[in-house]
């Protein structure tokens, strides 16, 4: 991390230490989420190939720029105020998961796999519905849409980053006080309640802890997919333990190195010649595989 | 019987519909005074309705072959990885051999999609079978690996543009002579009929199917190769059509049963109704814009989907 700020910087100490000290805190921020998000989510659905960035709500933001656009036309778009933008993001993005994850309360048996495979599927009706907006606007106001269809690890607005900071901190407070229930749970439905943990009230709890932080790393820098699932695969490898005492500080080491490291690369090795996103995808996504291929058990 | 006869007239006057309806004016009286419309009859609207016909039906078929073979009934070859694995095999031999000839290109699609296909059901034997949902989700994490392969590539080398093209199923560009490749998932269909009576036994398991006097593996060779081809072949000449396949066979299955013999035509035709309706929403919608199939598909496939997800048939048929 004292690479980060300091590699290449050139001696301009005004300006490189806020800007690069705030993308810095955007990179932890982002990866802390990402990583924290997967982890808890794999624990919850028992199975390490998942991840809550499947159930749409990559394509729910998608859906809501493209919404905005067609709204507010693409100058109006521009010029909204950034802070006020992100919270409608937010407030929109946890109102969905909370009427998705309602279904779980309502329903005897639980299905987990249910939910998902509908967040799945609403994730596609959102992509679908974003796309035919984006066919109907200006192509204007359709260059406006297309940057955030991409994850932007570059430009990450600074202003924001006070409002995710509080919301992360909250959440991850929250989540350390929780890490001995989350190990218990992690040994499936009916050994937790056999145990006593009242299952279904922290599942809800947990998965709403799980929304916010993926609503505030897509709001931050947009759509990610498979960075989690690289990060928890390596974390587990790494740790071969299933205490989330332990879990819980590596992947997030693991994830801040990963994001932070490949950033660096990118700034100044490869001169900002790709975008980091989709690297991170592609690996993570050939990681995955690998992992699934040679696992005998889930 | 009556409901089947209204079905058949509401597909007749569906492809009738397609052949007439568009920005240029033709109709029967323009076609036999005008050149111009005559010519844009049959280069464009009429190669256009039998491509969607033909793709929507045999991607129907290909999904129902796949939930057969799979023994899951919310598996279709794009949410496994056949259809994104068909993309990237396309991707690839443009990037390397851009001078090749359609029919290589998609021959190396075909192997794609079959190589991801196999991968995929290799994955999915270690799946407990007792987590009748997890199938689908794993597939869709699969598809979109590959996806995501797909995308690196063509942002790397600048296609993105092209790739977008594929990734959304879209009939505007089929003009005669670019879509004749899907003359061969017609008679691919043709098969799967024949070999319908396999298929359903093979539905049953492996177990059953021996215990009956099948052959198993051959007939799931037979299967997967079937639709690994259709599903190639469909990408390669429209992109890819999301749903079709899982959403036509589940409904043909909730209303006439699983014995395929009976049900394949009808949901060769559902599927081939269904194409038609959402390609004219979408020549309609914005006229005289037109909106890509694969986004009007996207939208309904997905209610649909969500209904049959959650409101369980009436009772075992």
């Amino acid at each position: 991390m004292a690479l980060f700020m300091t590699v290449n910087s050139s001696g301009n100490w005004d300006f490189v230490l806020p800007f690069r000290g705030g993308k810095l805190l955007a990179l932890l921020l982002v990866a802390y989420a990402i990583s924290i998000s997967t982890v808890l989510f794999q624990t919850l659905t028992a199975n390490r190939i998942l991840t809550p960035y499947i159930m749409g709500f990559d394509s729910l933001y998608l859906l809501i720029q493209s919404a905005m656009v067609l709204l507010l036309g693409g100058l109006g778009y521009a010029m909204l105020d950034p802070a006020f933008k992100f919270s409608i993001e937010i407030g929109i993005m946890l109102v969905a998961s909370v009427l998705i994850f309602s279904s779980l309360l309502f329903s005897n048996t639980g299905d987990l796999y249910r939910m998902i495979l509908v967040g799945v599927i609403l994730g596609v009706l959102f992509r679908s519905l974003a796309s035919f907006i984006q066919r109907i606007i200006d192509p204007d106001d359709f260059a406006v849409v297309q940057n955030a269809s991409f994850a932007q690890f570059n430009i990450v607005n600074t202003s924001l980053l006070q409002i995710s900071l509080v919301l992360i901190v909250g959440v991850s407070i929250v989540i350390w006080r929780l890490r001995h229930i989350l190990d218990v749970m992690a040994l499936g439905r009916e050994h937790a309640i056999n145990l006593g943990i009242p299952y279904r009230r922290y599942n809800i709890l947990i998965l709403f802890l799980i929304a916010i932080l993926v609503s505030v790393s897509t709001a931050l820098v947009g759509p990610v997919s498979f960075f989690g699932l690289l990060v928890s695969g390596i974390t587990y490898v790494l740790m071969k333990t299933h205490r989330h005492a332990v879990l819980i500080p590596a992947a997030f080491l693991v994830g801040a190195l990963c994001l932070v490291s490949g950033q660096m690369l990118f700034e100044h090795v490869l001169g900002m010649k790709a975008v980091l996103s989709v690297v991170v995808e592609f690996l993570g996504g050939i990681v995955f595989l690998v992992f699934l291929l040679k696992r005998k058990t889930l | 019987m009556k409901l089947k006869i209204l079905v058949l007239a509401i597909i007749c006057f569906l492809i009738v519909a397609s052949l007439f309806v568009g920005v240029s004016d033709v109709n029967l009286g323009s076609m036999l005074n005008d050149p111009q419309a005559l010519n844009v009859f049959l280069t464009s609207r009429f190669p256009r309705t039998l491509a969607i016909v033909l793709s929507g039906a045999s991607m129907s078929i290909a999904g129902l072959i796949m939930q057969m073979l799979m023994k899951n009934r919310f598996v279709e070859p794009s949410m496994v990885g056949t259809t994104q694995s068909a993309t990237l095999g396309f991707v690839v031999v443009t990037l390397l051999y851009p001078g090749a000839s359609l029919m290589f290109k998609m021959l190396v699609s075909c192997m794609a999609a079959l190589a991801g296909l196999y991968v995929f059901m290799l994955i999915a034997r270690r799946l407990p079978p007792t987590a009748y949902l997890m199938v689908p989700l794993v597939g869709i994490i699969y598809g979109g690996v590959i996806g995501a392969a797909a995308t690196f590539i063509a942002f790397e080398m600048d296609m993105m543009q092209f790739l977008a093209a594929w990734i959304n199923g879209d009939f505007s560009s089929v003009l005669a002579g670019r879509y004749e490749l899907l003359w061969l998932t017609g008679i691919l269909g043709v098969i799967a009929y024949l070999f319908a009576n396999q298929f359903t036994i093979a539905g049953l398991g492996k177990e059953m199917s021996t215990n009956l006097g099948l052959n198993y593996s051959t007939i799931v060779s037979i299967g997967l190769g079937i639709v690994a081809i259709i599903t190639a072949i469909v990408v390669v000449t429209v992109g890819a059509i999301p749903f079709i396949g899982l959403v036509v066979p589940n409904i043909i299955s909730r209303l006439m049963g699983d014995n395929l013999r009976v049900t394949l035509p009808w949901i060769a035709m559902m599927g081939a109704g269904l194409v038609l309706a959402c390609d004219l929403i979408g020549r309609l919608a914005n006229y005289p814009y037109e909106i890509p199939v694969g986004t009007i598909i996207g939208i309904l496939g997905t209610v649909v989907f969500l209904y049959l997800l959650f409101v369980k048939p009436a009772h075992v048929r």
